[in-house]
């Protein structure tokens, strides 16, 4: 079976500079699309990837990053909307790449469609409440 | 006139008012015509819920032993600066107002993470702020500094008004430049990447009367989840402009004043708002409840979005220049599709006003009327009307030359 799912990878500043990715792709046979990089200097790395192949490549490989000392987050933690804020107003339809947010045609409410996320970030200063937040 | 207002408010009392909601209304009309509809219905209520920018408030916080004359020295809240030009121990915050230290658009776009509208938004939440100030000192009012947390429930007086608020009516915002724009009607992307509208079109409370026929000074209303009143017309009010065969301007119109207690309005609906790039300002919740006094009223109350148009303005460089020219009309029912179409381009389209926050408005305002809690009031008198000589005018510049 071939999953794919979206991952957030924080290396610790000791890993920084290993070519940890290549060693997952190469030995666990499996693709990878980078939604975002960044690294601090003397901090850690922060890595978004979607991770895709064979179910037992996919648990071996998330095996391996573990034991190298990388913290593996699922994407869909990382941004949230503080419901209590949010107006349901809509200014973050068009601005997210991904169409994440949807109006929904009963309701009216906007809703946040976690999967879509790619974590870009767009909508944090984009919704004039501030309801969206980055948790990384 | 099939009722007076008089009337309305004894059915109110006995819980025999008949209330629709703006959307409600719609249906009904359909099913049951006109006239057989406003024979049923008493009162049509409406709700929008939108950042609205010309809002404040003003606190009378108790005087200080010593005294100390805030009038004419400094005071911030929050480090948001007030107006003191008012007297000793009354202020007044604005919803645009920025800590000094803010570093606005030095940095393009800024953040604006905190203002006015946000001090107004913990106010009302009962958090306490930190008030500073610092005065000249007089004779009868000594005291010259004055650091203190103060509250909502030990002030005197909390009161929020809003001098323009609940647009008939507004542009929607397209960039046809090539960069991006970062405006109060939010981010606009370049080359008609998106446009963004702000009403919530069938349930806003001046589509709903477009004549401005029960809607006047002294009208009681929803205002931030409390009650409110309308003081005045709002400024930039402009009846006359262009209307449709259902009497609905097709270009921005009315505008109202508004007042009322803050101690009984509530967080939910009064939002501290930050627009990058732009600035902050507060979103307001206004629900205007509309009297079915004849068939005529309740026509109007029965408008649809697709009955309603709006100017597609260009922000990149017809509006900043004050240039009147517009792009195309659209009407709300193609906007709240999810797309309009301009120059032959399909563009998105995104609202800044809540629409399901005015429903839930319009419902609020709706339970209030059937439990007998709120009653209607005469205007006191009425805002200019269509056809009227009032206009609005463009800022005539007379250079100062030095003599």
């Amino acid at each position: 079976m071939i999953v794919s799912k979206k991952i957030v990878l924080h290396f610790p500043s000791r890993l920084v500079d290993q070519p940890i990715i290549y060693r997952l792709i190469k030995e666990y046979d499996l693709s990878f699309n980078i939604l975002k990089a960044s690294v601090i200097p003397d901090e850690e790395g922060l890595l978004v990837l979607e991770l895709s192949g064979e179910q037992s490549n996919y648990d071996r490989g998330i095996k391996y990053l573990t034991k190298t000392g990388v913290k593996i987050q699922s994407l869909s933690q990382n941004v949230l909307r503080n419901e209590s804020r949010c107006t349901h107003c809509g200014a973050c339809i068009t601005i997210c790449p991904t169409n994440a947010f949807e109006l929904d045609k009963i309701s009216r409410q906007v809703i946040f469609i976690n999967e879509k996320c790619i974590a870009c970030g767009l909508c944090i200063k984009a919704c004039p409440p501030r309801a969206m937040e980055l948790h990384f | 006139m099939l009722r007076t207002i008089k009337e309305i408010n004894e059915k109110i009392k006995l819980g025999k008012a008949v209330i629709a909601t703006a959307e409600e209304i719609i249906d009904i009309v359909k099913k049951k015509g006109i006239p057989q509809a406003a024979k049923k219905v008493d009162i049509v209520t409406t709700g929008t819920f939108s950042p609205m920018c010309s809002s404040g408030a003003y606190f009378n916080i108790g005087h200080t032993k010593p005294r100390i004359k805030l009038g004419g020295g400094r005071v911030c809240i929050n480090d948001v600066p007030a107006y003191t030009g008012l007297a000793a121990s009354d202020i007044f915050i604005g919803a645009n107002a920025l800590p000094d230290d803010d570093p606005r658009n030095r940095l393009h776009p800024g953040e604006f993470n905190y203002g006015g509208g946000h001090v107004i938004e913990e106010i009302v939440a009962g958090k306490d702020v930190r008030l500073v100030a610092n005065a000249y000192g007089t004779d009868c009012y000594p005291r010259k500094k004055l650091e203190t947390w103060l509250n909502i429930n030990d002030i005197n007086q909390a009161v929020l008004f809003n001098p323009r608020n609940a647009y008939q009516n507004y542009n929607v915002a397209v960039n046809l430049s090539d960069k991006t724009l970062y405006t109060y009607m939010g981010i606009l992307k370049p080359k008609l990447g998106n446009a963004n509208f702000s009403t919530a079109g069938q349930m806003s409370p001046l589509f709903n009367d477009p004549y401005y026929k029960t809607i006047g000074i002294g009208t009681r209303l929803f205002l931030g989840g409390g009650i409110g009143y309308i003081a005045w017309w709002g400024t930039q009010h402009n009846p006359n402009v262009p209307r449709n065969d259902f009497g609905v301007p097709s270009r921005p119109a009315a505008t109202l004043a508004f007042i009322g207690d803050l101690k009984q309005m509530n967080q939910k609906w009064l939002v501290g708002t930050s627009m990058i790039g732009y600035g902050v300002t507060l979103t307001v919740g206004i629900g205007i409840p509309i009297p079915i006094l004849s068939d005529e009223i309740l026509k109007f109350t029965s408008i649809t979005d697709a009955d309603i148009t709006a100017p597609v303005v260009d922000y990149s460089k017809a509006y900043p220049q004050c240039n009147p020219d517009i792009l195309a009309e659209v009407n709300y029912a193609q906007l709240k599709s999810g797309n309009i179409s301009i120059e032959g381009k399909k563009i998105p389209t995104a609202s800044l006003s809540s629409y399901a926050g005015a429903v839930s408005i319009a419902n609020s305002l709706k339970q209030w009327l059937q439990d007998g809690k709120f009653l209607l009031s005469e205007p006191v008198a009425p805002i200019p009307q269509s056809g009227s000589d009032y206009h609005l005018k463009p800022l005539t510049e007379r250079p100062i030359r030095l003599q």
